[in-house]
């Protein structure tokens, strides 16, 4: 489903004045967040963005390290662009978009070392504990990383890690050793932009007028830790140091929305 | 990042010189050659330091699958690949998640400055072949496909280079080789246009501030121009 070409022209010519639902330029649309949704998964949590919901799972379990990470937990991160929450996803392998959701919310997390892997040795060499954050949206209206972001951050906050049987085996049981280790809170921010006019939080309406799009991941220090650029369009420097500040700002109060929104 | 470092290693900067004695805002040695595979519609060979790229256009040519074409303009098709003998370890070949992703901010990265308007319904292939890894190897594949681009007489308004800046023992270094890249604690790619020196791709992890931030994308702007010297260089020198 393609926008029309009149209502690209409409969204462009407008965008300086005003937003296609009447936001502020830097205005998110309303979130929410619920921590512990599913029974089966460890962690997990659902984000919504205004129509933009994305649910994420995190799968605790026992593995055998990298070689060359031998004493090194394992964090992955996946996501699936369900063919139910739009028209232009298919089903099959991820897609480009998917890959480079996955990768840009994982990085995120593992740079700003909010999941210490040496944390999650077991024995070295041998036995680690192994976290998936498996990413599912949902509906999408837009903005899939930043709500896909705070999902994944949200889940692993909220996850517990297993009590090990004495033959070795993951305790299905539901009995914990207690929280999965979480140091720090990543957000992205994902800022487009539209005829030079910055937007926060796009609709999928606003992202088919972008040219190009910007996503910047802020630590608990104010630091950046992820950035992602894309669009077949040119950025000057001004613009890219403006988004950093933006990025910062937003961050800060979609932390705050995080930090009261997940149950213990 | 940052553990388990070989002694040799240990410390990434001595007396503001790094291991392979550049200053912290020095390029590697920069090295390209034009029309190096005769079947291709252009193409370039670039090493920068020890990282060394093929890159072949070919089209603009019919779009196949023919569904994908667009009538208003020419689509560009970008693939990176790292060769199976690239690193230390063999790369399982064909296309894993990190090279899909590469080769969209590759493309996204060179779409901004070629007028593909100018070829409606056609397609322009760009096949990005990493031989050697070192470090750097999208920033070096983007500054190679920039040139190819050029050599296969496809318009463009700018020539695109790119390189990548970050933060070793705490310091700020330009195009960071292997071991800078492994030990350090940041790493962030960054390609420009020519002319206005404008960013059309910019990826980052790792740990910067605000002031750091600004200060590495200064860095690249003020220490580019070598690259583009050496793209003009190549083309003017093929055609000699």
């Amino acid at each position: 489903m393609t926008i029309l070409q009149q209502n690209k022209q409409y969204i462009t010519e407008n965008i300086a004045k005003s937003r296609d639902d009447g936001r502020k330029h830097d205005q998110t649309r309303e979130i929410s967040i619920e921590t512990g949704i599913l029974g089966k998964a460890e962690g997990s949590a659902r984000v919504q963005i205004g129509k933009t919901e994305v649910i994420v799972g995190v799968k605790v379990d026992i593995g055998t390290p990298f070689p060359d990470t031998p004493k090194s937990g394992v964090l992955m991160v996946n996501s699936e662009f369900s063919a139910l929450a739009s028209p232009e996803f298919e089903n099959g392998p991820p897609r480009e978009d998917s890959i480079e959701l996955s990768r840009v919310v994982d990085r995120g997390i593992r740079e700003s070392n909010t999941i210490a892997v040496e944390d999650l040795c077991i024995e070295p060499g041998e036995k680690v504990w192994m976290v998936f954050v498996d990413i599912n949206i949902t509906n999408h209206d837009g903005n899939l990383i930043d709500a896909a972001g705070m999902a994944a951050i949200a889940a692993l906050m909220s996850a517990k890690v297993p009590k090990i049987n004495e033959d070795g085996t993951v305790n299905r049981d539901g009995e914990y050793k207690g929280s999965l280790p979480v140091k720090d809170i990543p957000v992205p921010v994902s800022v487009g932009i539209i005829n030079s006019t910055m937007i926060v939080d796009a609709t999928k309406l606003e992202e088919q007028c972008i040219d190009s799009r910007i996503t910047i991941t802020t630590t608990k220090a104010g630091n950046y830790c992820a950035m992602q650029q894309a669009g077949s369009h040119e950025t000057t420097e001004e613009q890219i140091l403006k988004i950093g500040e933006i990025a910062q700002k937003n961050g800060k109060e979609r932390r705050l929305i995080i930090e009261k929104s997940v149950k213990k | 990042m940052g553990s388990d470092r070989p002694k040799k290693y240990e410390k990434l900067i001595i007396n503001n010189k790094r291991l392979d004695g550049r200053t912290l805002d020095e390029l590697r040695p920069v090295k390209i050659e034009v029309g190096v595979i005769p079947s291709a519609d252009g193409s370039a060979y670039i090493e920068i330091g020890n990282t060394k790229v093929l890159a072949a256009v070919h089209g603009p040519k019919e779009m196949f699958p023919k569904h994908q074409m667009n009538e208003n303009r020419a689509v560009l098709n970008v693939r990176y690949a790292m060769l199976p003998f690239s690193t230390t370890e063999r790369v399982r070949p064909g296309p894993s998640r990190r090279s899909n992703e590469i080769s969209k901010v590759t493309r996204h990265a060179l779409e901004s400055v070629i007028f593909l308007e100018e070829f409606p319904r056609l397609a322009i292939n760009l096949t990005l072949d990493i031989i050697q890894a070192d470090a750097g190897t999208r920033a070096t594949a983007i500054t190679a496909g920039a040139v190819a681009l050029a050599h296969a007489g496809i318009p463009m308004k700018s020539l695109v280079a790119a390189t990548a800046v970050g933060k070793i023992d705490g310091k700020l270094a330009l195009d960071l080789n292997g071991p800078e890249d492994n030990f350090g604690e940041t790493d962030m790619p960054i390609a420009m246009t020519s002319t206005d020196k404008n960013i059309t791709l910019l990826q980052m992890d790792g740990d910067f501030t605000k002031e750091e931030f600004k200060k590495a994308l200064g860095i690249v702007k003020n220490s580019i121009e070598p690259l583009f010297e050496a793209q003009r260089k190549a083309l003017q020198d093929y055609y000699k």
